[in-house]
């Protein structure tokens, strides 16, 4: 099965193994540099977020209050959705990540932290942490790739089923944080009788309890507080929690769906070395390219290439490494995919759209290539860089 | 036998499940942060609130050590003096906790409280406080302990032997007590007069008569031998005795006092434990978070995680308050005071000082 995407080129070709090892070195010196400058900015930083989300929070709630009032439902609804997407990106994300626990403050860490989602934290961060994570991009092992509805790659067999799936993504964009919620209690693998019944229902119970506070703090209580205006209060919540799944859904699908990004076989991961786990985590990601309220508003994962490579670094601190990551890129021959918001988001779906469809269904469309299967490495003298090679391509 | 029936209050009732309703509401609002989350944005030192303090004010002493004033947060219960208390400062963006004796007397007007650090050379949070430290900073603070106090005894005659920042418990029992002491002899060892902590303050006690002190500057004089104190004190056997300072002082005191017969006599507190072995090292888990890290033979556990960002429960640091205990699931584990071994099989759970034990060999820890 060919896993890279369908190029007319090898995109790692020319890489050696010893060039492969070489590349992680280097990207190992860019963290260590990280680590041993972290300090008093950096927290400075995360507090300064969580607090201006938590009065952010606040206000628009209390704006809401009066939601009869339109401009007041507007202004409520358009600051609750930007809190939400806040507390959902750049904190709960990125603490949960573990980015923060070098504070050793008990309030930011990764073993604390609840976030305003359908999905328990600790479940989350199994599945995304640890999942997606670790098989970036493996089809078959990365639920975040598909959420296991939909077809991401061309050698996966097309099945009627998939002419839905832009139906199927825009569903899931709208009920984003219960999606999340549904994979990550990896119901397919329940049905499949896959996992652990009593595990399940634990799992199950989690959720559901989770789901219910939410419901009763958006749908219920605050409505209530409302008073008279408890209807327009519930509109706006539910508005705002829309707004925060379709965002986050769409900045999602720009970190790893986009043309040009890669996706990679169950067997090209046996035995990858800390090099080719890099290398795997560049080819398998894309960025969103833009200003600072963007990276803020994507918490940071329009630098989703530097989030991958070093998902436990603080937020604040992509930026910064960016521009030695890219020139990596140049230097070692690998494109650094990289686009406006608008446009990721365009190439991401326009690949949902053309793999519901067979193959080649659509000749004319510009990025719908004829599968090529890319070609075996020249193997250079040492014979160095076949293994990878052969893996990727096999 | 008499029982006392509780008066029959239903208002109290009545409030208290009021306030318990309100409880859970504000709960239901908060989630999924607590109310505190967002209350602790305007009053982080309210009554309720998990303890906080305020540095009001950071005064030099000496060129290395200074006090630090610190408004307490409502829920501070007060100390005796001659206790110790816990703060938490963040040093470079982490938090860090070190314990320190308090210098206040107790219920001071102003309801601060102030603690007197000595900066350590490379010492973390000692040189931040001395050199770093801006008034209005909030910092965590635990309530205070210790039984390093003159309880209620009040004894006719008192000797205190202190060196360096040993000093500060003594300080606060003398700010509080002073007057009530009939009889005080305070001997006191820094390297030089300059570096004497509080050295005005205890001269004026001495010159107004409250005291007898007995200066020692080490640099000039050297170190202070036990041997002397018969002669320094010579009514020594009839003295209940307080010392604080270096181990190696503390040690000879005990062996001295001991010999004379006089043991149950002498009370001490140390500032960091007396390092005896140190363990063999090796790969810890900590099963909770998922961390793992190679831990040096000489380097506490607590001290290992912290620096790997695991979230370790702490105390005094130093062997004597049980702040930081643990359940080993699995490993061997060496106490770095006494050498001692400890290991759990699976399912043990044997709970352990992670402050004072080092790894020895491979250990799980349920953190
Ligand atoms: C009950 C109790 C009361 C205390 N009261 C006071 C007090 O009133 N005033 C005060 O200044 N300190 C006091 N201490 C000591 C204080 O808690 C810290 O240990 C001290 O300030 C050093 O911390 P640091 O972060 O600066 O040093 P660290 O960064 O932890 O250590 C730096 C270096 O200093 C060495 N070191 C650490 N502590 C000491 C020490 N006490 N003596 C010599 N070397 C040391 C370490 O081994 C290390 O090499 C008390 C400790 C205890 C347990
Ligand atoms: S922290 Fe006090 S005993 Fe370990």
């Amino acid at each position: 099965m060919t896993v890279m995407q369908k190029k007319a080129e090898n995109p790692v070709a020319h890489l050696s193994a010893r060039d492969i090892e070489d590349l992680g070195l280097e990207l190992d010196a860019i963290r260590a540099q990280v680590i041993a400058s972290r300090g008093e900015h950096d927290a400075a930083y995360i507090r300064r977020v969580i607090d201006a989300q938590r009065k952010l929070d606040l206000a628009s709630r209390a704006v809401l209050l009066f939601s009869l009032f339109p401009p007041a439902w507007a202004l409520g609804t358009a600051g609750l959705s930007v809190a939400k997407i806040l507390e959902n990106m750049e904190i709960g994300h990125n603490i949960m990540h573990g980015q923060w626990d070098w504070m050793r403050d008990p309030k930011i860490h990764s073993t604390t932290w609840e976030w305003d989602n359908a999905s328990p934290a600790d479940m989350w961060k199994h599945s995304h942490n640890e999942l997606h994570h670790t098989y970036t991009n493996v089809i078959g092992k990365d639920n975040d790739l598909g959420y296991g509805i939909m077809r991401v790659d061309e050698d996966q067999r097309w099945m009627p089923f998939y002419l839905g799936q832009p139906l199927w993504n825009f569903i899931n964009a709208c009920l984003f944080e219960y999606g999340i919620a549904a994979y990550d209690l990896e119901i397919a693998k329940n049905w499949a009788g896959r996992k652990d019944n009593a595990e399940f229902q634990r799992q199950r119970k989690a959720v559901l309890g989770k789901i219910r506070k939410q419901m009763t703090k958006d749908y219920l209580v605050h409505p209530l507080l409302s008073g008279p205006s408890a209807l327009t209060t519930l509109g706006a919540n539910l508005t705002a929690n829309l707004v925060r799944n379709l965002w986050t859904h769409s900045v999602i699908m720009c970190g790893h769906f986009p043309e040009g990004v890669q996706t990679f076989a169950k067997k090209s991961i046996e035995g990858e070395t800390r090099g080719e786990w890099y290398l795997r985590q560049m080819l398998g990601s894309a960025n969103i390219s833009g200003g600072k309220l963007t990276h803020l508003m994507t918490g940071n994962l329009s630098f989703q290439i530097e989030h991958h490579l070093y998902p436990d670094l603080p937020s604040n601190r992509y930026a910064e490494i960016a521009p030695k990551v890219q020139e990596l890129f140049e230097r070692y021959g690998l494109t650094y995919v990289t686009g406006s918001l608008p446009r990721q988001v365009g190439s991401a779906w326009k690949k949902v759209i053309r793999l519901s469809l067979p193959n080649g269904f659509l000749a004319n469309l510009k990025s719908a290539r004829r599968p090529v299967r890319v070609a075996a490495p020249a193997a250079d003298a040492s014979g160095a860089g076949r293994p990878f090679m052969e893996r990727i391509a096999a | 036998m008499t029982t006392v029936l509780p008066a029959y209050a239903p208002w109290r009732t009545a409030t208290s499940a009021l306030r318990d309703g309100a409880a859970r509401f504000a709960q239901l609002v908060a989630t999924p942060l607590v109310p505190a989350d967002y209350l602790d944005l305007v009053s982080p030192l309210r009554s309720g609130a998990e303890l906080r303090g305020r540095i009001v004010a950071v005064q030099p002493e000496t060129l290395n050590a200074a006090t630090v004033v610190i408004k307490p947060g409502r829920g501070w219960r007060g100390h005796v003096p001659g206790q110790y208390v816990r703060i938490g400062v963040d040093v470079e963006g982490v938090r860090q906790w070190r314990a320190y004796s308090l210098t206040s007397p107790a219920g001071r007007p102003d309801g601060c409280i102030t603690i007197t650090v000595k900066a350590m050379p490379d010492g973390v949070v000692s040189n931040h406080l001395v050199h770093e430290a801006q008034p209005g900073t909030i910092i965590q603070l635990d309530q205070a302990r210790g039984e390093f106090t003159l309880q209620d005894a009040r004894p006719d005659r008192v000797l205190f032997v202190t060196a360096g920042s040993g000093i500060t418990p003594v300080m606060g029992m003398l700010r509080d007590r002073g007057d009530q002491l009939a009889d005080v002899v305070v001997i006191h060892s820094a390297p030089t007069q300059e570096d004497v902590i509080f050295g005005a303050e205890l001269r004026w006690l001495a010159a107004t008569g409250r005291i007898r002190l007995i200066e020692r500057h080490t640099d000039a004089d050297g170190m202070l031998d036990v041997a002397e104190l018969d002669e320094l004190v010579p009514d020594l056997a009839s003295r209940e005795i307080w010392a604080c300072g270096p181990t190696g002082l503390l040690d000879a005191l005990e062996q001295h006092v001991q010999a004379a017969g006089l043991a149950g006599r002498l009370h001490t507190e140390r500032f960091r434990p007396t390092v005896l072995v140190t363990g063999e090292g090796g790969t810890v888990t900590f099963s909770g978070s998922g961390t793992v890290v190679q831990a040096a033979g000489d380097t506490p556990l607590l001290a290992a995680g912290e620096a790997a960002g695991v979230l370790m429960p702490s105390g005094c640091r130093m062997g004597i308050c049980f702040g930081c205990v643990v359940p080993l699931r699995e490993g061997a584990v060496r106490d770095l005071r006494t050498g001692e071994l400890t290991t759990a099989a699976p399912g043990d759970g044997v709970l352990i000082q992670t402050c004072v034990s080092s790894a020895a060999g491979t250990c799980d820890i349920d953190l």
